[in-house]
């Protein structure tokens, strides 16, 4: 026997039991929960991709059969369009606060990153509405885009930041001493050292906004025929998800489960791409 | 005895309300080796710093006095021009590790946008890492990755990347203080070859350092210049009480 009391060591270790069994049923869970959504996506979808789903246009209302080709290419368009829009205003933003940590405007950058997080998508929409799409007196892909750019800034924004802060100073020190510029210290050795990071913040962005429907409404809003000009209207894969989903045709259902399927395929995608890069592109300092 | 190369009047440096050094005036001579000594916080990697201009990057710091590189006075010369000017070798081994072994010797004309031809290049490479004694070790794997050299060699590869530019001083804060023995070893027989060809001031913690290697030792003791002569007086018969003492280990 110990001198110690060891009293109440059998509840210790009952509570630790239990705390234990809690943590790793509620991870199990949530596990679960995402395979369940998965599982239901895959046996509902599945059987809707065939070939038509990506070559075609929708049919007319009634007629059987058709895709949602102007939906892929709509949706294609328009993020690539917003990426092309925010990845360059998101990164030399997430650079400045990054460089100028502690000064007055860059809490009030990070505190407004921070409100621009929590706004509503459908705020964001109805905002470039009324500054573009009202103006200019027509929907576009291009008005979309710039209401997904909006959307994609914070976390492009904070992963640039996030990334080039754990970059350490002597790496800036050793350009800057040799002569260096500013801006060729930040272009040719912040900036390829802190990749992996500013890549899949910009990533996270595109997988963010690719299922966004609200911002599109009242912007790209939509377009049955197949389109490539970014100053005209076009279909989205979310917004014919919700579409056919709230229609009352059974084979437009199906679609809508197939279009389901390739989104979240994307998005599976996407993270993929983030992973492998993450590793490949990781940098020893 | 050769020219003098630097000089500081009444260099003064304080971040914020912490006076680090505190006026001081020296010479510092062309082609030497000069080792700045001291306890730590004594104010040496201040001064070896402001001589690059790199307190700039500090909001709070504040650097007053003079200080000429030959006749001009480097604060009011473009900071770009001091540093291609000036090199200087970290505490750390810090190479460019998205560079490779041959980018980053050419680094500094890589960032300065100076374009160079293949075969001027390979020349530049050649030379430095053979100054630097690292060329029979990589010379076969110069495509590699920076970070897998061991830390020895990254610094000797630190110090090719500034003796490239072909400065006129190079500036050391404590080249070895992350290097094992060996390679401390190493960087110190380098260091003896360069002088003669290249003006060298050394922070350094170590004494037997700053004995080997070098011409000139200035002791700094909370932020002044208790003694500055040369390395050979300083040790065997140093004036300041307190040199005595630091050298012969009683404080430090």
């Amino acid at each position: 026997m110990t001198p110690f009391d060891i009293q109440g060591l059998k509840g210790r270790r009952v509570k630790d039991r239990i705390f234990t069994s809690m943590v790793w049923l509620l991870t199990f869970s949530c596990l679960a929960v995402v395979f369940i959504i998965l599982f239901y996506l895959f046996k509902m979808g599945i059987g809707s991709l065939n070939w038509a789903l990506f070559t075609q246009g929708p049919k007319p209302v009634g007629e059987a059969g058709g895709g949602i080709l102007n939906a892929i290419v709509g949706s294609l368009m328009v993020v690539v369009v917003a990426a092309i829009i925010a990845i360059p205003i998101g990164v030399s933003v997430g650079i400045y606060l990054a460089e100028n940590r502690g000064r007055k405007l860059s809490d009030y950058v990070a505190i407004a990153i921070d409100v621009l997080q929590g706004i509503p998508s459908i705020v964001i929409g109805i905002v470039i509405y009324i500054w573009i799409v009202k103006p200019t007196g027509k929907f576009s892909a291009l008005s979309g885009s710039i209401a997904l750019a909006i959307m994609m800034l914070p976390p492009i924004i904070k992963n640039t930041e996030e990334t080039l802060i754990l970059i350490p100073t002597t790496l800036k020190e050793a350009a800057l001493a040799l002569g260096a510029s500013y801006f060729r210290t930040t272009l040719k050795i912040l900036l390829p050292a802190g990749i992996g990071g500013i890549f899949s913040g910009c990533i996270i962005g595109i997988a963010r906004i690719a299922g966004e429907v609200a911002p599109l409404l009242f912007t790209a809003f939509g377009n049955p025929a197949l389109n490539f000009n970014v100053l005209k209207p076009v279909d989205t894969i979310p917004k014919v998800i919700f579409a056919y989903a709230s229609s009352p045709y059974d084979d437009w259902h199906r679609i809508a489960w197939g279009g389901s399927l390739i989104l979240v395929l994307f998005i599976i995608l996407l993270n993929t791409i983030i992973k492998i890069f993450e590793s490949r592109w990781k940098v020893q300092f | 005895m050769e020219g003098t190369i630097l000089r500081t009047e009444n260099l003064r440096i304080s971040f914020g309300d912490n006076n680090v050094v505190k006026g001081i005036n020296m010479e510092i001579a062309e082609k030497q080796v000069t080792a700045f000594m001291g306890p730590s916080g004594c104010g040496k990697t201040t001064i070896l710093r402001a001589i690059n201009r790199l307190h700039e990057l500090t909001p709070e710091a504040k650097v007053e006095g003079k200080i000429f590189l030959h006749s001009e006075n480097i604060n009011e010369m473009e900071a770009m021009s001091v540093r291609r000017r000036v090199g200087m070798v970290f505490q750390r081994p810090n190479p460019f590790p998205t560079m490779s072994i041959f980018e980053n010797v050419i680094s500094g004309f890589i960032l300065n946008g100076i374009k160079l031809k293949t075969d001027e290049k390979n020349e530049i490479v050649e030379d430095a890492l053979k100054k630097v004694a690292l060329w029979e070790e990589v010379k076969d794997h110069l495509k590699n990755r920076s970070t897998s050299l061991s830390g020895g060699q990254q610094q000797r590869l630190c110090l090719a990347r500034a003796v490239a530019m072909k400065p006129e001083v190079i500036l050391l804060d404590e080249p070895t203080s992350a290097l094992d023995p060996l390679s401390t070893a190493k960087i110190e027989d380098l260091l003896y070859e360069l002088k003669g060809n290249y003006t060298l001031v050394i922070v350094t913690h170590n004494m037997q350092q700053a004995a080997r290697i070098s011409d000139k030792t200035a002791f700094f003791y909370l932020g002044e210049l208790l003694e500055y002569d040369d390395t050979k007086k300083v040790f065997t018969n140093p004036k300041n009480e307190k040199t005595q003492n630091y050298i012969t280990g009683r404080f430090g």
